[in-house]
């Protein structure tokens, strides 16, 4: 069995609460709020406008420049505004507003029947990109950037990301479990793609019904399943390359300079959905769980759904709530109320009971180095702390690696002193872009 | 006996060999440093506040003295007359400085601005604002962690209990560090003689500024209609005053009174907005 060689935690899982339930399918909202910024960078831009009658699947913001994705209406329906509102991670943010007429139709010439064995390399990177398919393990990255890279890296590996590495989510576990096929199909077009013929697929060992049923469907194809001892962080990219190859990637350098690409299970079902059935990526499994949710649920959720629609078809909750987030416990977002709507990367919500949200003061570093052990990027996150603490910004980035932190909270998960590290280096991260944007306009 | 001599002459030698030494290598070694760079530092105010646009007084000393293009009134902290005896001693012809002082475009205290979520982070302005924009209702205003204030060298920004910071203007030399730092662009540096000064930041529409803050310039453009010198415009839904207009030809600005929301304030600094419009004005 394959494991982090050096630090990560193990908090405990939680997933039991989900893990044996079935994909539910939410029913359509009446008025879906579709945020504009999918992925990482500028928001796409509109196509249509207030009062357009727009079919499910139709695109309705389109990526001029091609390092976005085109964003899709989730349903059918009536677009009622254009304007801001809740993103789960960026706040008051563009969105389009679709009022749904319940009728839920197809636009004409998708689902269109066809195999990915009979278009060529190029193509398949436009079907991608068209259909807006973006990284949903969590950092949105537009897929179909990520399948072309430059001439000079060669790609000799791809790993498919199924560790789940968060404790609650269940999303790309019941993925695992009920679309076998479509995963393995994914892969074998994505590996068409990069013209490679290695595959892993990562998973951890507290899934064994994920890891029996892969290894089975995998027979007879170059994929392998590689199971991983359950310890976070090992679903960050860096760490699953580390873990299954070995390699480790350089700083400052991206998975593809080692000859990587990882791409998450989630992903790889949407990117056969586009391939083969011309389907726009509309909806995604959300986990819906938490100790105050009175029926936890994976559900089939409508890109553009709001949190309070998902919690509702779930029951309410039965406690008062500290914090609701989105992501996992350990990298989400805490939500500024329930009003935001899902986006393509968001694999689950986790609701918090009031209890359970330790708002214990910092305080001074002790220096007990227990940070520094739980650092599986080999960083000094005390240090790093202190100097954002100090407002040394820069120094935290030439002397101490700051760029390297992947956020995986590690560090926090184990400070005695209760210092949220994760957030001091987000800091230090956030002031030096702003003074490399202000040097870059030339004023002072 | 003998051995004390010894050390003692031993000592005695060993000292004029470095001391002679040092001197050698003083002579020998010397780095040529234009007179003028130490000159110049000495007349600078040694704030180190980096106003300049150079990490330092002695690196912007340099400047000045090495290069040709560097301007000698670029010191804020310093004033005119600093710059007049950079341009003496440089030899350089020092342009008049006008004086700046910071603005804090924000009047939407605790009070007065609705805060959406509870922050339990890192009291700091840019740590808040990454997490979805900040706790305040409205996405342009003072979040009010005291960024600024934790900056400024000169001990002329405070916060204010009432979550504003508040210039001191005796205090404030115009450099600027605060502006730089704030992550929403609230402080700007302006002149101390304007008349009236617009405490909002917010190019959001009426409606929404009216549900966030009770302070903010909602764009109903009364003001811009009142104004007989043409000086005051709305773009994106705020208030700009052309300051050069207003400092020259208005003697009563009548946007004052006729603001509904009181955006629009005489200039007086030193005091939290909100709390001065009663006595001065006379309004309720």
């Amino acid at each position: 069995m394959l494991k982090i060689k050096k630090g990560g935690v193990h908090p405990q899982d939680e997933k039991k609460s989900t893990a044996g339930k079935k994909i539910e399918f939410l029913p359509v909202p009446s008025r879906l709020f579709i945020p504009l910024r999918q992925h990482i960078g500028e928001p796409a831009v509109p196509v249509v406008k207030v009062g357009d009658i727009v079919k499910k699947g139709q695109m309705i913001a389109e990526s001029p420049d091609g390092r976005g994705t085109p964003v899709h209406s989730s349903t059918s329906g009536k677009v009622a505004e254009t304007g801001n509102c809740m993103h789960p991670i960026y706040g008051l943010s563009p969105c389009i507003v679709i009022e749904s007429d319940g009728l839920d139709e197809w636009q004409e010439n998708l689902l269109t029947e066809r195999s990915y064995e009979n278009i060529n390399v190029p193509e398949l990177i436009d079907i991608i990109f068209k259909n807006g398919i973006v990284g949903m393990g969590g950092a949105a990255f537009p897929t179909h950037i990520k399948l072309s890279p430059p001439k000079d890296k060669k790609i000799d590996m791809l790993i498919v990301n199924g560790a789940e590495c968060e404790p609650y989510l269940t999303s790309d576990y019941r993925m695992m479990i009920e679309f076998p096929d479509e995963i393995i199909k994914g892969i074998l077009i994505v590996m068409k793609i990069l013209n490679i013929n290695k595959c892993f697929i990562g998973i951890e060992d507290n899934k064994p019904e994920a890891i029996r049923l892969m290894t089975e469907k995998c027979k007879g194809t170059p994929i392998q399943v590689a199971e991983l001892e359950t310890r976070y962080p090992q679903g960050a990219e860096k760490m699953m390359i580390k873990v299954i190859t070995g390699r480790e990637v350089p700083s400052g350098k991206l998975p593809m300079d080692v000859g990587c690409v990882v791409q998450n299970v989630s992903t790889l079902k949407a990117v056969t959905d586009a391939v083969e059935k011309n389907i726009p990526l509309i909806e995604r499994v959300v986990t819906v769980a938490g100790k105050t949710v009175q029926s936890p649920k994976n559900l089939m959720v409508r890109i553009g759904s709001t949190f309070k629609d998902m919690f509702e078809y779930c029951g309410g909750f039965s406690g008062k709530n500290g914090k609701i987030i989105m992501g996992g416990p350990m990298m989400g977002m805490a939500q500024v109320n329930v009003d935001s709507a899902v986006i393509k990367a968001a694999s689950g919500i986790v609701a918090i009971a009031e209890d359970d949200v330790d708002y214990q003061t910092e305080r001074a570093c002790i220096r007990c180095g227990r940070c520094v052990e739980a650092c599986t990027m080999g960083l000094r996150p005390n240090i790093l702390s202190i100097l954002s603490e100090k407002g040394q910004h820069q120094t935290a980035q030439t002397d101490y690696d700051l760029m390297d932190c992947v956020e995986c909270g590690c560090c926090y998960y184990v400070c005695p002193a209760r210092r949220t590290i994760v957030h001091y280096i987000r800091q230090s991260k956030a002031k030096n872009s702003m003074l490399r944007a202000a040097s870059k306009t030339g004023s002072k | 006996m003998i051995t004390a001599i010894y050390a003692v002459l031993a000592m005695v030698g060993l000292g004029l060999f470095f001391g002679f030494f040092i001197s050698f290598a003083n002579k020998k070694w010397a780095v040529e440093i234009d007179p003028r760079i130490h000159e110049v530092e000495d007349a600078l105010p040694k704030g180190q506040c980096g106003a300049c646009g150079y990490p330092g007084c002695m690196a912007y000393a340099e400047a000045v003295v090495t290069n040709a293009d560097v301007p000698p009134n670029l010191c804020a902290p310093g004033k005119d007359a600093v710059a007049q005896k950079v341009a003496e001693i440089t030899g350089k012809k020092a342009e008049a400085m006008e004086p700046k002082i910071a603005f804090v475009r924000c009047a939407g205290t605790y009070e007065k601005a609705v805060r959406t979520s509870l922050y339990k982070g890192i009291s700091d302005c840019v740590s808040a604002g990454m997490l979805h924009g900040g706790d305040k209702g409205c996405t342009y205003g003072c979040l009010g962690y005291g960024t600024c204030a934790k900056v400024c060298m000169f001990d002329a920004l405070k916060m204010s209990p009432e979550g504003i910071p508040v210039v001191n203007p005796d205090k404030c030399t115009g450099c600027g560090k605060c502006a730089t730092v704030c992550p929403r662009s609230i402080i700007t540096l302006v002149s101390p003689e304007i008349k009236v000064k617009i405490n909002c930041n917010s190019k959001d529409k009426g409606a929404f500024v009216r549900k966030n803050c009770k302070m903010g310039c909602i764009g109903c453009g009364i003001c811009a209609k009142e104004c007989p010198h043409g000086a005051v415009m709305v773009e994106n839904f705020l208030a700009v005053v052309d300051s050069s207009i207003c400092k020259e030809k208005c003697s009563d600005p009548v946007c004052l009174a006729k603001c509904p929301t009181m955006a629009i304030r005489p200039a007086i600094w030193g005091v939290v907005p909100g709390n001065e419009v009663a006595e001065k004005l006379g309004l309720s």
